[in-house]
């Protein structure tokens, strides 16, 4: 039989004891986040990411933007106008529009953030020293990304011309006017991008959260042993605990809303049941996305660990705080990969341009797919058994 | 259903299951008869968890096979499920919903018709119904597992199987809980409970003992005790003094194969009756000392099961 060896008096304490108490605790601390994988990779991968996003891939002077071109004449002045326009390195043509309409959708599905409109018999006017205008029409529910581009747009082109004679013969201001209509939010106010891009981000932070911890939740506390006992398939469990979070979700959204018509008079000129539908959709996708956090994180701390990390890159390649387009290919690539940044799209283009469901298809079915994949991996992790 | 699982509840075949390389459960078969309340004994980290586990369809044997209620338990665990309540060893409800919205909870996941209802009369078949609207997580040990038990008979099951249902309750509360069960079994339910403490083995109809992943015996109390031919001497002093130095001088004999100190007495066991008689002789005439022949206790026979085991293990 052995025996536990119990000293018989105390034992005689070092001294120092401040020092060996704090040391204590020291070691121990470091024992714990050595086998806490989640945290260390926090640690290195936090600041590597912040620092590659912000180094790379965010620019808050965007070049290369989207422009569509409706040409009513074909002429060479206004060939010339648009070349130097893209040597602006601001402006990229995208599409060629063949009526104003055609332009008018465009701006209002996103697919282009500038519009330039040079009209019939331009040429001629600019000859009589008509002084005509051209028209140049931004998308301004960026006012950021807009911005820039806009004020930079005369000095510019007049800069480019000032060498050709076909179109400046021997003078140093321009023989025509560049009109430019800031659509949308023609007093460039900032409120009215953020506070659609609130609704997104609060959404996205809220809901990831919430579901990221309900099944990690479940684990810790012992109940996963008696759920997976009684007759409950996967499937049923995610459903039962996304749906009660679309409700509070939808509640976020409604006061966010409201408080930004109230306070900051930020219009909603689009259809309410649209925007009411698609901000389920988006809420639905968060919340699964956070469920399959919840099935892969070991506790609840990695769990909210996880959704950290993910919330991020949402913040920074979604086009909330930077303008999407000023971003490289490879972050914009990565953004359209984020339900934010389509949910962004969706919530500025109803609010803020009246869009509809026809305008924003790409968008919704966008977030529906990530959607279906998030849920398809969640139910594909989550364990039926304790195996 | 053949005619055989009609009246066996469980009955399983070799079944076998490891984690990360350890096995835990080793070539394990058992055999339980309907309307039977069945104990599981064995020391921690024995396999017992694992072995029910593997019974209500939580864990997938790596080897073996077998039936748990006629229903196959590598293949129709969702209908094992609908008829197997489980109570799992730590408490496993909500601690932050109120008794009755456990209940309730449960039932409206085995789809019975009035959950309300349901919980209700679960509520107050076991005394809970004044606790009714407390917060699980507040109820003392013994209510708890009153209310765990409640959640796993509110569905109406077949088979019970309860891990450890009364592992830091207090002796009233125990027996009280042993009365419930002995009703249900009488109802027809079949129980497999696992437990450390001998005298709830002996209100078992039948037990089984595990150790180190395998089942070294099983049968009735009295089955168990004869089958382990063990001899037994009550050695006693007055007082009870000088025990723990008599404990350790027969401890180092030859052909005495446990000492064990209970209260002012010490039993003395061995398997070989006569080594045993001839290892202790010079003791029995030791004055102040007195020797009685007793039957082994159930613990005498399991500490004995468990070193042969642990022999055989190495």
């Amino acid at each position: 039989m052995s025996r536990l060896v119990v000293p018989t008096e105390a034992r005689k304490e070092r001294r120092g004891g401040f020092l060996h108490r704090t040391w204590a605790m020291l070691v121990k601390e470091f024992i714990q986040l050595k086998r806490d994988r989640v945290s260390f990779g926090m640690i290195v991968v936090m600041p590597l990411m912040q620092l590659l996003l912000f180094g790379y891939a965010i620019n808050t002077t965007p070049r290369n933007l989207p422009t569509a071109i409706l040409l009513q004449e074909s002429s060479d002045l206004g060939r010339s106008i648009l070349a130097a326009m893209e040597n602006t390195k601001y402006f990229k043509v995208t599409h060629i529009a063949r009526s104003e309409e055609e332009i008018d959708r465009l701006l209002a599905s996103g697919k282009v953030l500038f519009a330039v409109e040079i009209p019939a018999n331009f040429e001629r006017a600019v000859r009589r020293g008509d002084k005509p205008a051209l028209l140049v029409i931004a998308d301004a529910t960026d006012p950021v990304a807009a911005g820039s581009a806009l004020s930079a747009l005369t000095p510019l082109v007049q800069k480019a011309l000032a060498h050709d004679d076909a179109v400046m013969p021997g003078e140093t201001v321009l023989p025509f006017e560049i009109r430019t209509h800031a659509r949308y939010n023609p007093a460039g106010a900032t409120q009215l991008n953020i506070v659609p891009g609130l609704v997104g981000t609060i959404l996205t932070m809220t809901m990831l959260i919430f579901t990221a911890l309900s099944v990690t939740r479940e684990i810790e506390r012992g109940t996963m042993e008696s759920l997976l006992a009684m007759p409950i398939t996967p499937i049923e469990i995610m459903l039962g605990k996304i749906a009660p979070y679309i409700l509070v979700g939808f509640v976020q959204a409604a006061l966010i809303i409201g408080i930004g018509l109230l306070l900051f008079g930020v219009p909603v000129f689009g259809s309410l049941f649209l925007l009411a539908l698609l901000s389920t959709l988006f809420i639905a996708t968060n919340l699964s996305i956070g469920y399959t956090f919840s099935t892969v994180a070991q506790n609840q701390l990695q769990a909210i660990q996880m959704s950290f990390m993910f919330f991020l890159p949402n913040i920074l390649l979604s086009g909330f705080m930077f303008p999407f387009a000023g971003m490289p290919t490879w972050a914009q690539w990565i953004g359209e990969a984020l339900p934010l940044t389509h949910y962004l799209r969706i919530v500025r283009a109803i609010m803020l341009k009246g869009s509809t469901l026809g305008d924003l298809q790409t968008d919704t079915l966008a977030l529906a797919g990530l959607m279906l994949v998030a849920m398809a991996i969640a139910i594909s992790r989550f364990r039926r058994t304790l195996d | 259903m053949n005619a055989r699982a009609a009246d066996i509840a469980i009955d399983v075949h070799g079944l076998t299951k490891s984690f990360d390389g350890r096995t835990v459960v080793r070539d394990l078969s058992m055999q339980v008869k309907r309307g039977t309340i069945y104990g599981f004994l064995g020391p921690n980290g024995s396999g017992k968890t694992t072995t029910i586990r593997m019974l209500c369809g939580l864990l997938t044997p790596d080897s073996g096979s077998g039936t748990c209620l006629g229903y196959d338990i590598r293949t129709e665990q969702d209908k094992i499920k609908r008829h197997v309540g489980y109570m799992t060893q730590r408490f496993s409800l909500y601690q932050d919903l109120s008794v009755r919205e456990n209940l309730e909870f449960v039932a409206r996941l085995f789809s019975i018709e009035h959950p309300a209802r349901a919980a209700r009369e679960a509520a107050q078949r076991l005394g809970l119904a004044e606790r009714e609207d407390q917060l699980a997580g507040e109820l003392s040990g013994g209510w708890k597992q009153r209310l765990a038990l409640g959640a796993c008979t509110l569905p109406g099951p077949q088979l019970l199987l309860l891990d450890e249902p009364t592992a830091g309750v207090d002796p009233k509360a125990r027996r009280e809980f042993w009365n419930e069960i002995h009703a249900l079994a009488a109802d027809g339910l079949t129980v497999l409970v696992s437990t450390h403490y001998m005298d709830e083995a002996e209100r078992c109809h039948e037990i089984a003992y595990i150790a180190y992943g395998e089942l070294l015996t099983h049968g009735t109390v009295e089955e168990v005790v004869e089958g382990s031919h063990l001899t037994t001497y009550v050695v006693s002093t007055e007082n009870g003094e000088g025990l723990a130095p008599l404990a350790e001088e027969l401890t180092g004999l030859r052909g005495v194969d446990m000492v064990a100190p209970f209260g002012a007495s010490l039993h003395v066991s061995a398997r070989d009756a006569d080594k045993l008689d001839k290892a202790i002789a010079p003791y029995r005439k030791k004055k102040g000392l007195e020797w009685r022949r007793s039957e082994p206790s159930l613990e005498d026979v399991f500490i004995d099961l468990m070193g042969r085991a642990k022999d055989n293990f190495k």
